[in-house]
């Protein structure tokens, strides 16, 4: 927000998607607004179900279907991609907006080369010779750090590692040099070592490409790693948004508290169990009134019950943090404070 | 590759001498099966059946018979006992007529079905796929003689359209008559796959659409065709190419012996059809090698063509 708006590459308002089900109308993303600038890591974090695939598929039109329905806008420079039309839609992605997918082990045609699969998105869109197109795949494998390129882009993808894979599917999403990459939990499908490499890689393309890029994922260990700024999402909704180092050393939501109260720290002598959130997150069809983490939230009183809006903190710290919750900010350090001195910074965590 | 072929060769000859024998086991325990009675006639003498049985063989016993009976296949020299024709004369004149039933219904079901089975998948659960699943449930639970013998005589014998059953030579009367004489059979034997087929066609890409690499390739910007065609089509149709070689290898091999039968297309079905009403073992045994043959071979083309579809299967040795 700091950033001049001519950088500006994403701009979310107030996006709402809902699918109608059997059981009854899923709100799976309920008004998330954020923006992306050019060179900029965001990460939208959060546990599984709580919205973040769905918003990222929806970026990409991937949501459309009878069911679904749609509310605010998504705009990629001029199109929003929430409204645009099926052709709109079809020439940005894949070629200003593209997106790297969760699992690799799936995400390619099995009985098509991997070059030709790249290929066949380059030539979607650009005007190229196969022999063009060719040498642009075999540079592009070699970009994400693919050994012996040439002879690779005669693989099949059951012929190459789950590590090897995801970098194909980097190497695919990187193809049109899109200005926008959504990754939507890249390094959830392999082994830790991999995913740092694959971590690295996305850094390099942020670096050279000045791209800038949406990384949805629930592990905070990888958004630690890259990210630049963090929205926080609970249950459809975005409850707090901020720098990293804003989110991890002054964190103002208390599901943000108990979110980062979950993962072990090595600075912290460890606590006789690893502190969890108690209760399981709401369901989606009939959500709770207000704050949807109030059901949960060991600080929860009236002033949650009406719909809480994304408010911007009050009193100091960096400009652009936000969160919904209606705590006095005075309050949410006292807390804080008292949680630090325990070793748990989720108040319900010993309960 | 060589290994497989060898391979196949040889499990090839296994099944076909399995087969040969037990052809003629079953044929020589068949009651009212003895040839020698049936060759002499009703007023036959022991005598004259005597005689029969020494000039044909049929005195020595049943290995001896059946490894010469094998050699005159091999050779050619085989004659029918119902009529003493030449066997594999009759297949060869027989021949054309199967091909050309088995490869126009073969190419027609496979068109029909798979333009049905993509039409009804991209409609799934609108009354157009309603509508298309219960004529292809009709389609696949007609009988071929009922309905073989309704469009022979509406649309042949009534209304003239096309010639009343038999088959044309394109040598003496033409493409055009030969055409209209295979239009009937073509089409009857291919309503029957081309229910199976659109409905397998069908779940197989309701089963794709859903995959992950086809949100992949929407993803890349290709156009909704591009994805059904290279990505859905394509994966979809490899199980129904190994159905279409399996299904086809049976009906080249004399397998459509209803079809011939009610369109008198005297081809190698029909003369199997007829030789095994008259317990004619010579004929029986060839046809069913013969169609023993069509079967292992396009089973073995089918293995090949699998795995240059989909790269992930091996030819195993």
């Amino acid at each position: 927000m700091t950033a001049p708006s001519s950088d500006l590459l994403l701009d979310v308002q107030d996006l709402k998607v809902s699918f109608a089900t059997e059981e009854g109308v899923v709100q799976a993303v309920d008004e998330v607004s954020f923006q992306l600038h050019a060179g900029e890591v965001l990460a939208i974090v959060g546990e599984s179900g709580s919205g973040k695939s769905v918003t990222a598929m929806t970026l990409m039109g991937l949501t459309r279907s009878p069911n679904a329905r749609f509310a605010g806008t998504a705009r990629l420079r001029r199109l929003d991609l929430v409204r645009a039309r099926d052709d709109e839609l079809r020439a940005v992605r894949g070629e200003e907006i593209a997106m790297v997918f969760q699992d690799p082990m799936t995400s390619l045609n099995p009985v098509q080369r991997i070059g030709r699969q790249i290929v066949e998105q380059i030539q979607a869109h650009r005007d190229v010779s196969g022999g063009e197109a060719r040498d642009q795949v075999v540079g592009l494998l070699e970009r994400v750090g693919i050994p012996r390129a040439r002879e690779r882009f005669g693989s099949y993808p059951h012929e190459l590692s789950g590590g090897m894979r995801q970098r194909v599917m980097i190497a695919m999403a990187l193809s049109c040099d899109p200005s926008v990459l959504i990754a939507d939990e890249p390094t959830t499908a392999l082994d830790v070592t991999i995913q740092a490499q694959i971590l690295q890689v996305l850094k390099e393309l942020r670096e050279r490409t000045n791209a800038g890029i949406v990384l949805v994922t629930h592990d905070l260990g990888v958004v630690a790693e890259i990210a630049d700024r963090i929205a926080v999402m609970y249950a459809g909704r975005i409850v707090e948004e901020g720098s990293t180092d804003e989110i991890f050393y002054n964190p103002q939501h208390p599901y943000t508290w108990g979110l980062l109260g979950s993962i072990t720290r090595v600075d912290r002598p460890r606590p006789a169990r690893l502190p969890s959130i108690p209760g399981l997150p709401p369901s989606l069809i009939t959500p709770p009134q207000g704050c949807h983490f109030r059901p949960r939230c060991p600080h929860a009183h009236d002033a949650c019950l009406p719909r809480p809006e994304l408010l911007a903190r009050l009193g100091g710290g960096e400009s652009g943090h936000t969160d919904r919750c209606v705590m006095a900010p005075a309050r949410k350090a006292q807390l804080r404070r008292a949680g630090e001195r325990i070793g748990l910074v989720a108040g319900g965590a010993t309960q | 590759m060589g290994r497989f072929v060898v391979r196949r060769v040889a499990g090839m000859l296994v099944v076909m001498f399995a087969v040969s024998v037990l052809t003629f086991l079953i044929f020589n325990v068949i009651p009212n099966g003895d040839p020698a009675d049936r060759m002499a006639g009703r007023n036959s003498t022991p005598v004259q059946i005597a005689a029969i049985e020494r000039e044909w063989g049929f005195d020595k016993p049943i290995y001896t018979q059946y490894l010469t009976t094998m050699e005159k296949v091999f050779t050619g020299d085989l004659i029918s006992y119902a009529n003493q024709t030449s066997v594999v004369e009759e297949i060869k004149r027989g021949i054309p007529r199967t091909f050309a039933l088995a490869i126009g219904a073969a190419l027609i079901w496979l068109a029909m079905g798979t333009a049905l089975g993509l039409y009804t998948a991209m409609r799934a659960g609108r009354f157009s796929d309603t509508l298309v699943t219960v004529l292809a449930l009709i389609g696949i639970s007609m009988p071929v003689f009922w309905l073989g013998a309704l469009a022979s005589y509406y649309l042949g014998f009534k209304l003239g359209v096309f010639p009343n059953g038999g088959y044309a030579e394109i040598g003496e009367a033409g493409l055009w008559e030969w055409v209209k004489h295979m239009i009937l059979p073509w089409t009857v034997l291919a309503t029957l796959f081309v229910g199976v087929y659109s409905r397998v066609l069908r779940s197989n890409i309701l089963d794709t659409i859903n995959d992950d690499y086809v949100r992949t390739a929407r993803a890349k910007g290709l156009t909704e065709r591009r994805v059904m065609v290279h990505h859905v089509l394509r994966n979809s149709l490899i199980p129904i190419v190994t159905l279409w070689g399996l299904d086809f290898g049976a009906v080249l091999g004399g397998g459509a012996i209803l079809t011939e039968t009610v369109f008198d297309l005297q081809g190698v079905g029909q003369y199997f059809a007829e030789s095994i009403g008259q317990l004619d073992v010579p004929p029986v045994l060839a046809v069913t090698l013969f169609g023993a043959f069509f079967i292992v071979l396009l089973n073995t083309i089918v293995d090949i063509v699998y795995a240059a579809l989909d790269p992930r299967i091996r030819l195993s040795r």
